[in-house]
């Protein structure tokens, strides 16, 4: 039995230890937010915060979460998550919009971080969350912008 | 051939006579009376006015029925755009819905079947689905004035209220009266400046949700109650076959239902997917690989070169070629290699599918439903009308969605009847690619080689072309071979050479399509993904041997197509001066009736790599619908060149494809995005294909900007493999 928080409220499953956190949420929870890109923490669609940290959830063990906090997309509701999807719209990032639970993570993990990124802070929080529509241009712009919001 | 392939070849087939059809102006007048059951569209049992483009619902929603798949490119949004402007409705109470698959309806008007491709969803819609927008608000109009004791003429429509005098309604309030007013016969749509949407930008209607975890979008997320997973271990080699199968310990693992054999392969059906994938891995079988592809790519590309030196199958002669080559004062030759690609989009195929022995539903990112749909009616042996195909959000495609043997829907077909056999149940059933599954399964870019020689005179002109394309047809052997291939010669390899918008009187262009086994496709943008390559390096390659500037040296040959020439002034007009300690390339391509120009300015790094930092653009893509969206499409296609110029490769070892993931195969990430700017012609003309011509021009603009740094003129693709990327 694994136990740990999901979005604020406790949750217990029966899984084995070693299965991906990804597929516990997707397959056992239900939970399709958390996208599945690669399984081999290489695309970034499966981007959650385990304990405020953004993590690759197709990596992370369900052992691994036992007594974490974790965060999906479904639940993010910070302050930075906020002002991120006000940004993603205002600039219409998404294309597809596959990969974009995973850029939301991302981007509101580094804006709880560092408040007013440099494009050398988005170029390291971000180079991990592949876009194959290669919405890039629009992500970091709306990043700063999502700064500016979070400011007023 | 795959033995499903036969029903893909008896579904109603894309045909040229559609285009002509549709030439003639006999678009939407025909379809503006074509019911679809009401049962088909009405949800929770309301009524309101249903149409086959556009349902107005008692509670004021204005659902537009989207015949065209979304892939991220926006097509929902430009069709929901035309039906608002003509219905005058107020943008926040337009949504989108996949139509059902029916091709009396819903026929891409360029294809004649159900299908999105080749940057068609606007150029084909664009009077369809602005007279269905037209004729619902005359219905609410006449509705209206019924209602009112008023003439029709006396009613006015803005922002989804109609009013006369002191009445005044919602188009839902009017949507039942609506429904019983006959459908016009024939309507008069705005003229340009009476648009107040189109051209504008109402926003992508899905993009708030696709920030908030696109939940109940994607196929890969669709969950019926009760729903298993399966994967597949498919044969290691293209064209293999399952020997014997021995499932022994795969079943004893946590999760198993069943492990079937089918005829592509053996698959695992379990209660989650990394389950299942474990237990695929336990599966011990044997292979016949007897008659499968068992060449390499590097003993492709020996036997390919060797090709070159020989005539292939004629593909385009005008005037002398070789006699103007002999009298030309400089000759340039060059050799081109283009690997095969895989589209990598990001969401992996997937289908779901619930069959109980009479009626069958599946659920996918359809993209050509006509041939989908009758693939998996033929497998499954039922009727047509007792399959439902259910079209989701797509996460990408560049084409993979798009398969002219609906070869996915056919594996799920096979695995819901090998499901049914072996349970005697119905029970919905998600089929599963890994992204390794999708990146070995074929479908590729067809690897590609070219030989040109071309001349310019003493004047400097260009004088005598000789061009020989060795590549898989795509078309050949498909629905598609009537709509694309001639003589043996598919256009789909040579787009963009024999119809060359340049003045080249003397040139002949010839082809090889050699027979390999290895499954090819589309991919965004098609044969202009090589084809660009090769004329746009070319031409810079011969402006040099002409001692002309190459922007000048294009516009001279550029005469007859002012609409090329000038994009490729506006985009190096936006440019501006080369950047300080930057390198310039220039290409122009014409693609999907679009005119698009790059210039692309790089940085050489201090170890050899190439960064692109900068790229102008100009398109004239006729009326700018949603240019916005055209701009993010610009973006992205030369993004999607870009990543496929500086590392993408899919090489094969003994038939065996050698990348497996992203790691090996690595597309672009936000560090290689260069500055994009996008400047968009205005024009009258109908609107053209976006989603693709972006992608072309990048990968000769920068090769013409690396020949400028370097020297060094790269005509084996990827860069990776010369230490620049
Ligand atoms: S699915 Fe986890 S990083 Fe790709
Ligand atoms: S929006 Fe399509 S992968 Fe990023």
């Amino acid at each position: 039995m694994i136990s740990f928080t999901l979005n604020g409220q406790p949750v217990s499953v029966e899984v084995e230890e070693d299965m991906p956190l990804l597929w516990l949420l997707r397959d056992e929870l239900k939970m399709t937010g958390t996208k599945f890109g690669c399984g081999v923490a290489s695309c970034g669609a499966c981007t959650v915060h385990i304990d405020g940290v953004a993590s690759r959830a197709c990596q992370t063990w369900a052992a691994d979460v036992e007594g974490a906090e974790v965060t999906t997309i479904e639940g993010a509701d910070s302050k930075a998550a906020a002002a991120i999807q006000q940004a993603w719209v205002e600039l219409q990032v998404p294309q597809c919009g596959y990969c974009q639970s995973g850029q939301v993570m991302s981007a509101s993990a580094l804006l709880s971080e560092t408040p007013k990124p440099t494009d050398d802070d988005i170029d390291i929080a971000m180079e991990g969350n592949l876009c194959r529509c290669a919405t890039y241009a629009r992500i970091r712009k709306a990043i700063h912008r999502a700064a500016e919001i979070m400011e007023a | 051939m795959l033995h499903y392939l036969e029903h893909a070849l008896s579904a109603p087939k894309p045909s040229r006579r559609s285009f002509l059809k549709m030439s003639a102006g006999a678009v939407g007048g025909l379809l503006l009376g074509a019911h679809i059951p009401k049962e088909a569209l009405a949800q929770n049992g309301d009524d309101g006015l249903i149409q086959p483009f556009v349902h107005i619902t008692p509670d004021n929603r204005v659902v537009v029925l989207s015949k065209h798949l979304d892939k991220g490119q926006g097509a929902a949004t430009g069709l929901a755009t035309l039906v608002a402007e003509e219905l005058d409705a107020d943008p926040t109470q337009v949504s989108v819905e996949f139509a059902p698959s029916n091709p009396q309806v819903y026929a891409n008007l360029l294809f004649g079947v159900q299908g999105t491709g080749g940057s068609t969803a606007m150029a084909n819609s664009w009077t369809q689905y602005r007279e269905a927008g037209a004729a619902a608000r005359d219905m609410l109009v006449k509705a209206a004035a019924e209602t009112w004791g008023v003439g029709a003429e006396a009613v006015s429509v803005a922002n989804g209220t109609l009013s006369a005098g002191n009445n005044s309604a919602t188009f839902g309030e009017m949507a039942a009266a609506a429904a019983e007013q006959a459908v016009p016969e024939g309507v008069i749509l705005k003229s340009p400046e009476q648009w107040t949407l189109i051209g504008s930008d109402m926003g992508r209607v899905e993009l708030p949700a696709k920030t908030q975890g696109s939940v109940g979008m994607f196929a890969i997320d669709y969950q019926p109650e009760n729903a298993l997973i399966a994967v597949m271990a498919r044969p290691p080699r293209f064209g293999g076959t399952v020997a014997s199968v021995d499932a022994t310990a795969a079943l004893e693992m946590p999760g198993v239902e069943q492990v079937l054999t089918l005829p592509v392969g053996v698959a695992v059906v379990a209660n989650n997917t990394w389950r299942a994938a474990m237990a695929r891995d336990a599966l011990n079988i044997e292979w016949d690989l007897s008659n499968a592809e068992s060449r390499g790519s590097d003993q492709l590309i020996e036997e390919y070169r060797a090709l070159l030196d020989q005539p292939g199958l004629p593909a385009g002669t005008r005037g002398d070629g070789a006699a103007k080559l002999a009298d030309a004062a400089e000759v340039v030759e060059l050799e081109f290699t283009f690997p095969f690609l895989n589209h990598a989009q990001l969401e992996p195929l997937n289908v779901t599918v619930e069959f109980d022995g009479t009626n069958a539903r599946f659920w996918s990112g359809f993209q050509i439903q006509t041939i989908d749909h009758n693939v998996a009616a033929g497998v499954l042996g039922i009727p047509f009308e007792n399959v439902q195909i259910n079209t989701k959000w797509a996460g990408g495609s560049f084409g993979r969605r798009a398969v002219p043997n609906g070869h996915y829907a056919a594996e799920a077909a096979m695995l819901a009847k090998a499901w049914l056999d072996a349970t005697g149940g119905a029970r919905p059933i998600k089929l599963t690619y890994t992204r390794e599954d999708d990146m070995a399964s074929g479908y590729f870019r067809p690897l590609h080689m070219h030989r040109v020689r071309a001349g310019v005179d003493a004047e400097g002109n260009l004088s005598g072309w000789e061009h020989r394309v060795v590549g898989q047809g795509i078309m050949i052997g498909t629905p598609f071979e009537d709509f694309l291939v001639k003589d043996g010669v598919d256009e789909s390899s040579l787009e963009g050479t024999n119809d060359t918008p340049y003045a080249i009187p003397d040139m002949v262009v010839d082809v090889h399509h050699p027979t390999v086994g290895i499954p090819v496709l589309w991919w965004r943008s098609v044969g202009h993904t090589h084809t660009a390559y090769v004329m746009e390096v070319m031409m810079d390659r011969l402006a040099a041997a002409a001692g002309r500037d190459p922007v000048e040296f294009r516009l001279a040959h550029l005469e007859g197509e002012p609409r090329l020439a000038e994009a490729l002034r506006r985009a190096v007009a936006s440019a501006g001066d080369v950047p300080e300690g930057m390198h310039r390339g220039i290409a122009v391509h014409k693609s999907f009736n679009s005119y698009m120009a790059e210039v692309a300015d790089v940085r050489m790094r201090d170890d050899g790599t190439v960064k692109v930092e900068k790229v102008a653009c100009a398109i004239d893509c006729g009326v700018a619908i949603n240019p916005d969206n055209i701009r993010a499409q610009v973006e992205g296609g030369l993004a999607y060149g870009l990543s496929s110029i500086l590392r993408e490769e899919i090489t094969l070892t003994d038939g065996e494809v050698d990348q497996l993931n992203y790691p090996d195969y690595m597309p672009l990430r936000i560090t290689d995005m260069p500055e994009v700017t996008v400047e968009i012609i205005e024009s009258a003309e109908a609107p053209t294909g976006v989603g693709e011509p972006g992608t072309p021009p990048i990968g000769p603009a920068v090769a013409n900007a690396v020949a400028n740094a370097t020297g060094q003129v790269i005509t084996e693709l990827p860069f990776s493999k010369h230490g620049l990327a």
